[in-house]
């Protein structure tokens, strides 16, 4: 089933076209890898769908609902979710309150004011359940500024996934750690996505993380899709090897 | 495993609770052992710590710093005083409640405009519609009694259960009121240690960190700093309700920027980033102006000089500088 | 006496000097915004200090006895003293919380403007201080029957002489290139050799000699009283938020839209001056957040 779907997607800043008739399908239940050069646009496609920017033109079709100019709060309750390149967390707030956040922000209960945020004992036991399913159970109690890089990453899938979302985005979820912790991540990242029945679109650079945890793979280049197909597919792919190497493209 | 965090949540939780009861006890045993004067002074202190922490939930907790909190002090004051005006001396009950839904409106309608705006826009617009009040009050004189202020008599309290008259009227009106600060005192702490630990309190923490991942997770970020403003404002009217039957008399100076200075100021000298800075902060200040308002004329080039130097030194106020030399003596044992 | 047409003259002429003032208040705010990416709250004390120094010196001078006509050049040296209270200020109170917490520079700005507003109060005392004798100096003149002092046109043409070199400091200068580069990305220009500290402060110094000149040429038209900071820095931001923080077109329209609707309002709703104006910055904030021209 096409859980995401979109039409003819344009942006333009200035002269380049990050985002040049963009038609981008997104099955259920797929473990998604977008990539490509920097400046591709990747992270603009991304944007795009998460409301993070406006097209120029195009539209946007979750589960066959335009979504187009949904605002971010509403495009996040009909099942979207993201992380940043640059790990974004409420560094003052605990690991733990990072996630229940989340938590509580999806149930509609982070109005709520006249109850301690501890004493919702459903919020915590599921909260409990996430750091546990990331690896991060032992770290609670810590506030998010103070964790190791490697942790950060994982806490900010983690914080995105606690909204329990249909389509997640995952903005370079491995950057800036080690080769080591790069598999961790990634082990961790995927079966709690997949075992969590999640759709997932990774931005990521690595190709040996990507040829290895993705179902499909979808290339971009100067605003456009260059291939599309299962890692097998696109390992055989001339064009993408040339992308890959630096040498001009095949005509 | 997961006791081991409950215990020691509760462990500190039951060490709060000690520590706030000991004092609880000392403020109650006060009267016995002070004088008037004294009392007086810990009336301004308690007042003064119910507007910093007002304050304080839209500075330390929303991330929001603003420059006119003096006006909802000075409405709530205002508003006790044209009650008397109109309808005569009341018990202090109608003017609270009277009081409390007129600042709500206020702040809420000021919130509303400033909300809007980013650090530095909202801070100087905070600081615009305080002095656009403070003249509005200043020009307005037969309403307001301009420059003059106007005067507020001794209320009774529990509704007009408890009167002062006669000669030691005053001495008692002061022990009496002492009491029924503190109650209302603890009350607001405890409706603000509620709200800053509520999910509500945990949002407003994450707007403060990080906006933008705030948004995306659909928080509506300008909601919840309305709230906040509202909330925000309501406690520093409070304090001014309270405050202007003690005083006897409120004027323009109540609204003026130096009064909103002053109020900053206290959540920095207690520690704008936990919750007892702003109290430590109040009570500190109240008895620090006291006296040095005795000693110098220039009472706002010391607190500017002392603000400025607070910013480079000690930012994290006198609360957060005592949890340092707290750990670091932990460490050492 | 005068006909219309002479009384609205004056009335655009009385527009006219208050918006020079507030377009160098504000251009000095823009041009610190712009180039530093700060607000100093404190910057309407600073053009108070120019006001009351220069009336001060006015006022020094009589009594030694200057020619009146020298006395002119108290006002660049009024200027001259903010600029140099600035280029104190910045290293020492400033600079160390470009980094940190948005909060922590408002908190020390603000500490600064109850320094200062103390400290004019503790020269100066309470009582305003005029700077007539300097206005004197310059004849009466007639606009159609009423008497308009000349001065006031010397206020407006040193509105218009500041706009100009200002502009053709920024974009005709070598400096103007470096205030830019180092405005549109700092690390840029550091990594291309300009010293970043030395056109922060270079910068700072020209804000304040700007506030400061604002003050010294408006105190011989009016005097300088306790309190004139803060309704400036209120005002200037009503200039900035109508014409957008960190654009010098943005502070000469702004300053001209609100000082015309200021004269306006006075004569209609004296009572609600400030008022009308924040219905309007009010109205500009909900339809454009950044201004006209703002780079905020």
């Amino acid at each position: 089933m096409i859980l995401l779907e979109t039409v003819n997607l344009r942006k333009q800043f200035g002269d380049t076209r990050a985002c040049d008739g963009i038609n981008f399908v997104v099955n259920e239940g797929e473990f998604l890898s977008l990539v490509g050069s920097n400046g591709a646009g990747k992270t603009t496609l991304v944007n795009l769908i998460s409301a993070h920017l406006q097209p120029d033109s195009g539209q946007i079709l979750l589960a066959g609902r335009d979504i187009t100019f949904m605002p971010v709060a509403d495009r996040i309750k009909a099942g979207i979710a993201r992380s940043f390149q640059i790990v974004n967390l409420f560094d003052g707030l605990s690991v733990f309150d990072n996630v229940a956040l989340s938590i509580f922000s999806r149930e509609g209960k982070a109005v709520k004011m006249a109850s301690l945020a501890e004493h919702d004992y459903e919020v915590r036991r599921e909260t409990v359940e996430v750091l546990g399913e990331f690896g991060l159970s032992s770290k609670t109690e810590i506030p998010a500024g103070g964790l190791a890089q490697g942790e950060r990453k994982l806490l900010d899938v983690a914080v995105a996934y606690a909204l329990r979302p249909r389509l997640l985005f995952l903005d370079e979820p491995t950057s800036g750690v080690s080769t080591h912790e790069k598999a961790q991540i990634m082990d961790t990242v995927s079966s709690v996505v997949r075992g969590g029945h999640v759709t997932a679109v990774v931005i990521e650079h690595d190709m040996d993380v990507v040829f290895r945890y993705s179902d499909r793979i979808v290339m971009m280049h100067e605003g456009s899709f260059l291939a599309d197909g299962t890692p097998d597919e696109i390992r055989a792919n001339k064009d993408v090897a040339s992308i890959l190497l630096g040498a001009p493209l095949a005509t | 495993m997961k006791s081991d965090i409950h215990s020691l949540r509760e462990r500190s939780l039951l060490k709060l609770v000690a520590a706030a009861a000991l004092i609880l006890l000392i403020l109650i045993l006060v009267p016995s052992l002070v004088g008037t004067y004294q009392m007086q002074l810990l009336i301004y202190g308690l007042v003064t710590a119910i507007a910093a922490l007002g304050f304080n939930l839209l500075l330390g907790y929303t991330g929001l710093l603003s420059f006119g909190h003096s006006a909802y002090f000075g409405i709530g004051a205002y508003t006790v005083a044209l009650v008397v005006q109109h309808l005569g001396p009341h018990s202090m009950e109608i003017y609270i409640l009277i009081g409390i839904p007129t600042v709500a409106i206020v702040s809420a309608l000021f919130g509303y405009i400033c909300v809007r705006h980013t650090q530095i826009f909202f801070g100087i617009l905070t600081l615009a519609i305080s002095q656009v009040v403070y003249s509005l009050v200043l020009k307005l004189y037969w309403v307001t009694g301009g420059s003059d202020g106007l005067r507020v008599p001794r209320p009774s309290l529990l509704l007009g259960l408890l009167s002062f008259s006669g000669p030691r009227g005053f001495q008692q009106f002061v022990t009496s009121y002492y009491y029924y600060v503190l109650a209302i005192f603890v009350v607001c702490v405890i409706f603000m240690w509620v709200i800053v630990n509520s999910p509500f309190g945990k949002t407003l923490q994450a707007i403060r960190d990080n906006e933008i991942r705030a948004r995306f997770l659909g928080i509506r970020i300008r909601r919840f700093r309305w709230i906040s403003f509202l909330i925000s404002g309501t406690f520093t009217g409070l304090a001014g309700i309270l405050w202007v039957p003690l005083n006897g008399l409120t004027t323009p100076d109540v609204l003026y920027w130096t009064f909103s200075g002053e109020i900053v100021f206290t959540a920095l000298l207690g520690g704008f980033r936990n919750f007892t800075g702003p109290i430590v902060g109040g009570m500190v200040f109240t008895y620090l102006r006291t006296y040095a308002v005795a000693t110098t004329e220039y009472w706002q080039l010391l607190l500017g000089v002392v603000l400025v130097t607070l910013v480079l030194v000690l930012p994290t106020g006198i609360v957060g500088a005592l949890a340092k030399v707290g750990q670091s003596l932990k460490g050492k044992s | 006496m005068g006909g219309p047409v002479a009384i609205l003259t004056i009335q655009i002429l009385n527009s006219l000097l208050y918006a020079s003032v507030l377009f160098l208040i504000a251009a000095g705010l823009s041009l610190i915004f712009g180039v530093m990416r700060i607000v100093n709250l404190a910057h309407g004390s600073l053009y108070a200090v120019g006001a009351y120094v220069t009336a001060w010196l006015v006022g020094r001078g009589i009594a030694l006895g200057v020619p009146l006509g020298w006395l002119f050049l108290v006002l660049p040296v009024g200027a001259l003293s903010v600029a140099l209270i600035g280029i104190v200020i910045e290293p020492l109170l400033l600079r160390p919380f470009y980094r940190r917490a948005e909060e922590y520079q408002l908190l020390v700005t603000f500490g600064l403007i109850q320094i200062l507003e103390d400290l004019m109060r503790l020269i100066w005392g309470g009582t305003p201080l005029s700077a007539d004798a300097l206005m004197d100096t310059l004849p009466i003149i007639r606009i159609g029957g009423l008497l308009y002092p000349a001065y006031n046109l010397v206020v407006i043409g040193i509105g218009i002489v500041a706009a100009v070199a200002l502009w053709a400091a920024i974009y005709h200068t070598k400096f103007g290139v470096m205030l830019r580069a180092t405005s549109q990305d700092r690390r840029m220009a550091s990594a291309l050799g300009l010293n970043v500290g030395l056109v922060y402060v270079l910068a700072f110094g020209i804000g304040c000699f700007m506030a400061g000149l604002g003050g010294a040429i408006v105190v011989p038209t009016q005097a300088a009283v306790l309190g004139m900071g803060i309704d400036a820095l209120v005002i200037a931001f009503v200039v900035v938020v109508i014409g957008g923080l960190g654009s010098l077109k943005g502070a000469l329209v702004g300053a001209v839209i609100v000082s015309f609707v200021r004269t306006a309002g006075i004569q209609f709703f004296p009572e609600l001056e400030l008022a009308v104006l924040y219905l309007i910055a009010a109205l500009v904030l909900l339809v454009r957040p950044t201004g006209l021209f703002g780079t905020a």
